[in-house]
């Protein structure tokens, strides 16, 4: 009951903001962070448009499967979504979230939306060590190959999400 | 007997506008620790990883003991029939409901992520004793505000009654519920005693009467009228010291059970006996000032009946009841925790050492406001509801 | 009359609950009149990324006090680096996941040392008392803290009888990527299960083995062959105030 009330909630809030945002674009007042692809990857886990609407249920999707039934996949992982998009400055280190520029804090700043994730999260990759290479490239290209299969395949992933 | 009248609190004096001035520089004091609180992270604060619970939640638990005997005045006038008291039912379920609120905005205030309000309200552990508090304190608001309203609307007041009961009823559960979130800890021997619920009961008459009592009072002199004759005064005087005896009661079998016990003979010790910060507030703030001098005070014949008397030892039990919270509280986890009981046990992680603890200025704002928003939601609702029986003119 | 215990009761029912469960990874045959052949399934095997933990492991460890010295720190160092959390000489605030405990029998002065860590126990008081559920214990039984739900009242502080939690008491940043922790939330030792959902051995017994005295054994205690159970099978153990009833996955050896 409480839960639903809440999703109510989200969903008046989530409302406002798009609504602000449109408007916004309408004055052309403020322009919308660019998005380029990172250096090393030719596309991401899904199209731009569905990773827009549903990143964050792929994540909290993921989060959950990871805490609690130790699934550690990484394609949809949030380590393997800080690998990749890195941003990096003048001297080539990758910056942190506090830093606008950084990839996740461009977007959520425009979109006025808090983030969550990097209370407790790291926000760049590791410097050393394997994981700080982009990994999983060849499901990405997979995921090319034929990308209306691939939303298919998202949708059966992230109808665990609702539950 | 003649209809009760009720009025808002209207034509006050200065006085009034000044509590409500020194409430709202208190909140806002308080809100400015949450956000220094917020951004620096708790190392701000005297709690530390042995003293997890600090001041906040000596204030929080004491207001939320106190939100349930507040009920008291409205219990004893629909559940014990007696009528004497129904003048002051309405302002006794207020008191109720905005303690109640003082009390939580405080715990939730303290939290490590009170952003995260939502999840504490969506996501339920059925286990957690903390968890059904929640819908205890909930159901609380929406009985009294059924109470409520049964007393206030038109020709309902044929509901007065059974609404009461529920009320009365669910108020014991409440504080059953508040003891138990420290009696049921088997983890420290401070606490891990069904008799701190009990305790906590006998302690929420004292502290509601006692915010009863003094609010009455203030209203009156505020107002400029006479809402309790001398009947009410005496009534009140008897139940201070009736209620405070059974504090007292339980506070001697809670430490006689405890110290018969050799296992917990040490925690006694620490508590009754070491004359460090928790013995001191225990026997000069708890007994000596909350109990043995309001006690003696309203008993001596000759100052007893005066109003005076009436509000002075209600001001010394509140803070007496505030020691006993801290005792409890602080003294509980200060005293280490044996992993290994009849060893000596050092670490790098303060393993068998007392926990220090300081209250930060932050906390203390924090905890102060809770009395604080308390007040001033009710003077607020006061000001613009009848909530106050008319009484006549003074002077 | 026999006596009736709630408590017995209680632990044959989930005995029983896990035996169900357990029953789905291990194939019996029933050979003849009281003889059974059990195979399990091979218990080094490393579980696939995709596949949830299931019921059919218990993962524990075993803590040798004669072996571990007092002078030696290795695990609490490799924990330290492995999850990212550091003494600043601020005992009362800084986190400790593990920590080198020393007991002292006042009669005469015998001492002895060794690690303290979560104890991992069957029934953890912490997630008991945990309003939201971020206490939990997994089904392998590996007791975390879920820090997406983590409303940072510190009651699991409270309840615990080891004091094996720290709360985070300052903002944080360049944490390990495989040990998110941050302001506000409370935190233990996880038994680095990052490591073992892929197959390897908590930080801290790894290091002990390596640079310290060998005096931590990880292992499945569900599996009778594992060396963690063949040492409890064989020697007297003992868990932390075994009298509470929580029953630790963590044992301790000659303590």
């Amino acid at each position: 009951m409480l839960a639903r009330f809440a999703k109510i909630l989200m969903v008046l809030v989530w409302a406002s903001t798009s609504a602000l945002i449109a408007q916004a674009e309408d004055a052309g007042r403020v322009a919308a962070p660019q998005y380029t692809l990172p250096e090393n990857a030719k596309s991401c886990v899904a199209d731009t448009a569905f990773m827009r609407r549903n990143h964050m249920n792929m994540l909290k999707h993921q989060r959950d499967e990871t805490m609690h039934k130790g699934i550690r996949t990484k394609k949809y992982s949030l380590k393997n979504c800080i690998n990749c998009h890195v941003t990096k400055d003048e001297a080539g280190k990758p910056i942190k979230v506090s830093n606008p520029k950084h990839f996740c804090a461009a977007c959520h700043e425009y979109a006025a939306v808090k983030l969550d994730c990097f209370e407790c999260h790291r926000s760049t990759p590791m410097e050393t060590g394997k994981s700080a290479q982009i990994p999983d490239i060849p499901e990405h290209t997979g995921l090319l190959a034929d990308n209306s299969s691939a939303v298919k395949q998202l949708g059966e992933y992230l109808k665990g999400v609702k539950q | 007997m003649a209809r009760t009248v009720y009025m808002k609190l209207q034509n006050h004096t200065g006085y009034f506008d000044i509590l409500i001035l020194l409430h709202v520089a208190v909140i806002a004091v308080g809100m400015g620790s949450v956000y220094y609180m917020e951004h620096f992270g708790h190392i701000v604060t005297g709690m530390s990883n042995q003293i997890v619970w600090g001041t906040p939640h000596v204030f929080a638990i004491f207001l939320i003991i106190a939100a349930s005997g507040a009920l008291n005045v409205a219990s004893i006038s629909s559940v014990f029939s007696k009528y004497g008291y129904k003048p002051y039912a309405r302002l006794s379920g207020l008191l109720a409901l905005s303690l109640l609120a003082g009390g939580l905005a405080v715990l939730v205030l303290d939290l490590g992520r009170p952003d995260r309000l939502m999840v504490a309200m969506t996501k339920y552990n059925f286990k957690s004793i903390f968890a059904w508090n929640i819908y205890l304190y909930s159901g609380f608001m929406v009985i009294v505000l059924a109470y409520l309203f049964t007393m206030m609307a038109k020709k309902m007041d044929k509901y007065t009654k059974i609404a009461g009961y529920a009320a009365f009823a669910w108020r014991l559960i409440l504080t059953t519920g508040t003891g138990s979130i420290f009696g049921f800890l088997m983890a420290r021997e401070a606490y891990d005693s069904a008799l701190l619920a009990p305790l906590f009961i006998a302690s929420s008459f004292v502290y509601g009467l006692a915010f009863t009592v003094l609010v009455l009072i203030t209203v009156c002199h505020t107002s400029q009228r006479s809402m309790m004759n001398e009947d009410m005064v005496r009534n009140f005087r008897g139940l201070l010291i009736i209620f405070m005896a059974a504090v007292l009661y339980f506070t001697a079998i809670f430490h006689l059970t405890n110290m018969y016990s050799a296992e917990h003979a040490g925690v006694e010790w620490f508590i009754l006996a070491s004359g460090n910060v928790y013995s001191l507030i225990f026997w000069i703030g708890q007994i000596l000032i909350g109990s043995v001098i309001p006690m003696a005070m309203l008993a001596w014949p000759k100052i007893g009946g005066k109003r005076q008397t009436l509000s002075i030892a209600s001001v010394l039990m509140l803070i007496g009841g505030i020691a006993q919270v801290y005792v409890i509280l602080i003294g509980g986890q200060a005293y280490p925790m044996v992993l290994f009981p009849g060893m000596e046990v050092t670490s790098s992680f303060q393993d068998g050492m007392v926990g220090t603890y300081t209250p930060s200025l932050p906390e203390i704002a924090l905890g102060v406001s809770g009395i604080s928003i308390a007040m001033l939601l009710s003077g607020f609702i006061m000001r613009v509801m009848p909530f106050l029986p008319r009484g006549d003119r003074m002077g | 009359m026999s006596k009736f215990s709630l408590k017995d009761a209680y632990i044959d029912k989930a005995r029983r609950d896990f035996l169900k469960k357990a029953g789905a990874g291990v194939a019996t045959t029933v050979l003849g009149a009281g003889i059974t052949l059990m195979a399990y399934p091979d218990p080094a095997a490393a579980r696939k990324p995709d596949e949830p933990v299931d019921a059919s492991k218990r993962w524990g460890l075993l803590i040798d006090a004669n072996k571990c010295k007092e002078d030696c720190n290795a695990c609490v160092t490799a924990c330290s680096q492995e999850n990212g959390w550091k003494l600043d000489g601020d005992p009362r605030h800084d986190s400790q996941w593990i920590r080198k405990l020393t007991i002292k029998n006042p009669q005469g002065g015998f001492t002895q040392s060794f690690p303290v860590m979560c104890q991992h126990c069957t029934n953890p008081p912490c997630t008991d008392v945990c309003p939201t559920g971020a206490s939990f214990k997994r089904a392998d039984g590996i007791v975390l803290v879920d820090k997406h739900i983590c409303i940072g009242c510190r009651y699991c502080m409270m309840a615990c009888p080891y004091k094996a939690r720290s709360f985070i008491h300052q903002p944080l940043e360049d944490q390990k990527p495989h040990a998110p922790r941050g302001k506000g939330t409370v935190e233990a030792c996880t038994l680095c299960v990052h490591r073992v959902d892929r197959g390897d051995q908590p930080a801290c017994v790894e290091r002990c083995s390596k640079d310290g005295n060998g005096a931590l054994i990880f292992g499945d205690l569900n599996d009778p062959n594992s060396e963690i159970s063949k040492q409890i099978a064989t020697y007297p153990t003992r868990q932390i105030r075994a009298d509470l009833g929580v029953d630790p996955g963590v044992r301790y050896k000659n303590l």
